[in-house]
């Protein structure tokens, strides 16, 4: 695991292991609380990074068994990019991972909810995918 | 690195509380999922989980509770939550967690909601 500083930019690079996904969290948690971030959007940036790295671990078929997160700290805004090496994914790929997969209360499924939490929660949610990998990128604003 | 968790439970006579502490994954999701269904096996069908300790919790870990309230409607008995942050809260109602289980702010109140 390594950790640069870079001025008003922190990278971290966590290995595809168990709980691996809460070192990325803590570290975002600790740029919001400094940051001046009040505890419910720290809650909110850590759950969304705990939901993109799980879906990178999950899902990504990455050879390094690497993920690669960027915290770019601004005045009133904390933004992550969180990338991977994997074979990328599509729109068409998430909605088949949900549709076959099997529940007693349609509207309560069980699985496939990771990027629309990420989604839900931050203020900007981006993602690049391709052969090379996949990068999703969000932003979280400071509650005025 | 190995999440400290812990879960205790209380069992009265009508109901029972399952009280979690720490990071709520796939592992102490299945933790809880098994003393959640030895409590359904013994004939309680009231069940309160008490998140109050459990800072974060992952979509695999509310798949995992999602899993015990689907055990309790197949036998008419109802779950109960509280000790829910905000942002908990918000999640557990976008996953229409809401619409199958209660969510009470403290205990006392998810225990007299039954």
């Amino acid at each position: 695991m390594a950790n640069t500083v870079l001025k008003d930019q922190v990278s971290l690079t966590i290995p595809m292991d168990r709980d691996m996904e809460l070192v990325a969290a803590k570290t975002g948690s600790v740029l919001a609380e400094l940051n001046h971030f009040n505890e419910d959007q720290t809650e909110e940036i850590q759950l969304a990074i705990i939901e993109t790295c799980i879906n990178a671990f999950e899902h990504s078929q990455s050879e390094d068994r690497q993920v690669f997160i960027k915290y770019i700290v601004k005045a009133d805004e904390l933004e992550c990019k969180i990338t991977d090496h994997g074979v990328g994914f599509t729109p068409e790929d998430q909605h088949n991972s949900i549709a076959n997969r099997q529940q007693i209360h349609s509207d309560m499924r069980k699985r496939g909810w990771g990027l629309e939490i990420t989604m839900t929660l931050m203020d900007e949610f981006y993602i690049e995918s391709g052969e090379n990998g996949t990068t999703v990128s969000f932003i979280k604003r400071m509650a005025s | 690195m190995a999440n400290k968790f812990d879960i205790q439970v209380r069992a009265e006579n009508k109901y029972a509380v399952l009280e979690t502490a720490g990071y709520l994954n796939d592992a102490l999701g299945e933790d809880l999922s098994k003393k959640a269904q030895e409590l359904i096996q013994k004939g309680y069908t009231q069940l309160v989980i008490n998140l109050e300790q459990t800072a974060l919790i992952n979509s695999i870990g509310i798949s995992i509770l999602i899993e015990i309230i689907e055990a309790l409607d197949e036998r008419d008995g109802t779950l109960n939550f509280c000790g829910l942050s905000a942002t908990q809260e918000r999640t557990f109602r976008m996953m229409a967690i809401a619409k199958y289980a209660g969510i009470f702010p403290d205990e006392k109140t998810a225990i007299a909601n039954f």
